[in-house]
């Protein structure tokens, strides 16, 4: 289990101090395919950097199973480094040594004896698909298959967390798919946690089973993915589940924002905004719906305008309410929003 | 006929060609041997200090005391800037400490290897700045130690640029050999000063460049083929 326990860091910089990360507190239960989403500059690389201590935090504790990460040696770090491995958005793979060097290298960093070292690598080529490239470059090596060799090599001396960077960022859509198959497949078979650092809802959306969301330095929103993305409660969760849904966009500026959700394919049998319209009088304005899968089910999304003062709104309310597997959210009023814009 | 046409009449040429053959094999041999042990030792001081520079930087992966590494810095940049014929009369005493002597093709290795060793120590640090941080951060994050990340990710990673920066360093004491063998020490740069300027041989100066134009050539060529093949980054 890996604790983040009110961890912040802060860079000082030509510019002054900038808060990197904001007291962030969050739980990886073993076994876990934990997803950490945010925009770029939310903090996602520093926290990452965090967990394997490649960056010292200024303030707070990461746990691993108890124990404080940043209370050890130097020497007692390495060790724990080859119990929480790492792989990256560039792979980083060593392009003057070949695939099978490259997976033995972590092995050989702990003087494993070379013949045991060269039969885990070979072993773990195999794994990841790649039993012909032992003796070839990286250079020669596809997108895809460099990240292969490297999750090969992060898996050599048999962690129990592997962290991935952006792991998929540099690669195209298909090329993503399988490295995601890859580690859920290493997950499924080796009961290894996963931390996945992602910018892409699509990665936390096709393998992780929770998720944090960050946004510059804290955690906005935390769970499970299928609760998390269904509800999405912090206003950048939206914005990275439904991206096209900019914030009351379109918005007339005289009623107030609703968020619907319509859970499952098939939940309405009656179309709700012409229905309410019709019997409440209520003439909604539609600022923009999408929809999404999250794991295997489907999710309606719908930004709406309820004109009026606050009658209206709690007729609407009590009329969307009465509808079955449709939760409503209402947005501040527009006169705060045009405060706080 | 003017005095440069006349250093090339076929009786001077004839005389030309027969220091060629006689002096020539001996000459080529000192300059040689100077010229490779003058960059093997300069690689020996050279190489350790340039990794210091890139790994006991600021930023490096051992920062070390920074006024540490300004007196480094600035005693490099102090030996650089001295021009290399005032340089070997300045090590005359450490010459004669180390070799006994000041005169002859060994004693000018001392003054080639103080000259060189810097150049060399900011070729290698140029070599190691080149490589891409986000492989010792991998390194850094496999649990390497400093001295791992230096011997299995640094320098092997920097092979074909260290084999280029090398190549350069070779030619360029080579070129130095000729100075110093005007100053007292061996090789093609005695015959070309003592024939050509001393005793206004053109034609044996000439052919002395020539045959240094042709020494450049050949270690320029072996380097560069050989940085080539080492870079398995190139597609083959």
């Amino acid at each position: 289990m890996i604790e983040l326990r009110n961890l912040s860091k802060r860079f000082v910089t030509a510019d002054g101090p900038v808060e990197a990360l904001n007291n962030v507190n969050l739980t990886v239960n073993d076994g876990d395919i934990y997803g950490i989403i945010g925009m770029s500059g939310a903090g996602k690389s520093t926290l990452v950097r965090c967990i394997n201590m490649l960056e010292r935090p200024t303030e707070g504790s990461v746990l691993l199973d108890g124990r404080d990460l940043g209370a050890l040696s130097k020497k007692e770090m390495q060790g724990v480094r080859r119990e929480v491995t790492m792989i990256f958005q560039s792979f980083n793979l060593l392009m003057q040594s070949t695939c099978l060097q490259n997976v033995m290298f972590p092995l050989k960093l702990i003087h494993t004896p070379k013949a045991e070292a060269e039969a885990r690598a070979r072993e773990l080529l195999t794994t990841v698909g790649l039993p012909d490239k032992a003796n070839v470059y990286p250079a020669q090596l596809s997108g895809g298959q460099q990240q292969r060799v490297a999750i090969a090599r992060a898996l050599a001396t048999r962690p129990r967390v592997l962290l991935c960077d952006e792991a998929t960022s540099a690669l195209d859509p298909k090329t993503t798919q399988s490295i995601l198959e890859l580690i859920r497949q290493i997950n499924r078979d080796t009961g290894i946690t996963v931390i996945v650092i992602t910018h892409q809802m699509s990665v936390v959306q096709e393998i992780c089973n929770r998720v944090a969301i960050l946004e510059h330095g804290s955690v906005v929103e935390e769970g499970d993915v299928s609760q998390v993305f269904s509800r999405p409660r912090a206003a950048a969760t939206r914005a990275l589940v439904f991206p096209d849904m900019a914030e009351g966009q379109m918005s007339s500026g005289y009623g107030q924002l609703v968020r619907l959700i319509f859970e499952g394919s098939v939940t309405i049998d009656k179309p709700l905004i012409a229905s309410m319209a019709m019997e409440c009088g209520i003439a909604a304005n539609i600022l923009g719906a999408s929809t999404r899968t999250v794991g295997k089910r489907e999710y309606g999304y719908m930004l709406i305008e309820i004109p009026g003062g606050p009658d209206e709104l709690a007729r609407a309310l009590k009329y969307i309410g009465n509808v079955p597997n449709v939760s409503v959210q209402v947005e501040a009023a527009y006169e705060n929003k045009g405060v706080a814009e | 006929m003017n005095q440069f046409a006349m250093a090339f009449t076929p009786d001077k040429l004839e005389e030309a060609w027969h220091v060629f053959l006689t002096e020539f094999p001996l000459g080529l041999w000192e300059t040689v041997y100077v010229t490779v042990l003058s960059t093997l030792f300069a690689i020996v001081i050279g190489l350790p200090l340039g990794i210091l520079l890139v790994a006991g930087d600021e930023k490096g992966i051992r920062p070390m005391p920074k006024p540490l590494m300004k007196v480094i810095n600035v005693i490099i940049n102090f030996l650089r800037s001295v021009p290399f014929l005032i340089l070997i009369v300045m090590v005359i005493p450490l010459t004669r400490a180390i070799i006994g002597t000041s005169i002859g093709s060994v004693a000018s290795i001392v003054p080639l290897v103080v000259a060189a060793f810097p150049f060399v120590a900011r070729l290698v640090e140029s070599s190691l700045r080149e490589l891409d941080p986000n492989i010792i951060e991998m390194a850094q994050s496999m649990g390497s130690s400093t001295w791992q990340i230096i011997t299995r990710v640094m320098l092997p990673e920097s092979v074909p640029s260290l084999v280029t920066n090398f190549t350069l360093a070779i030619t360029t004491i080579l070129g130095y050999t000729a100075m110093s063998g005007a100053m007292g020490g061996g090789g093609l740069g005695k015959i070309a000063i003592n024939y050509g300027y001393s005793r206004y041989k053109y034609a044996v100066l000439y052919l002395a460049v020539i045959v240094l134009v042709l020494l450049v050539q050949i270690f320029q060529t072996i380097g560069t083929r050989l940085a080539a093949r080492l870079d398995k980054r190139i597609k083959k």
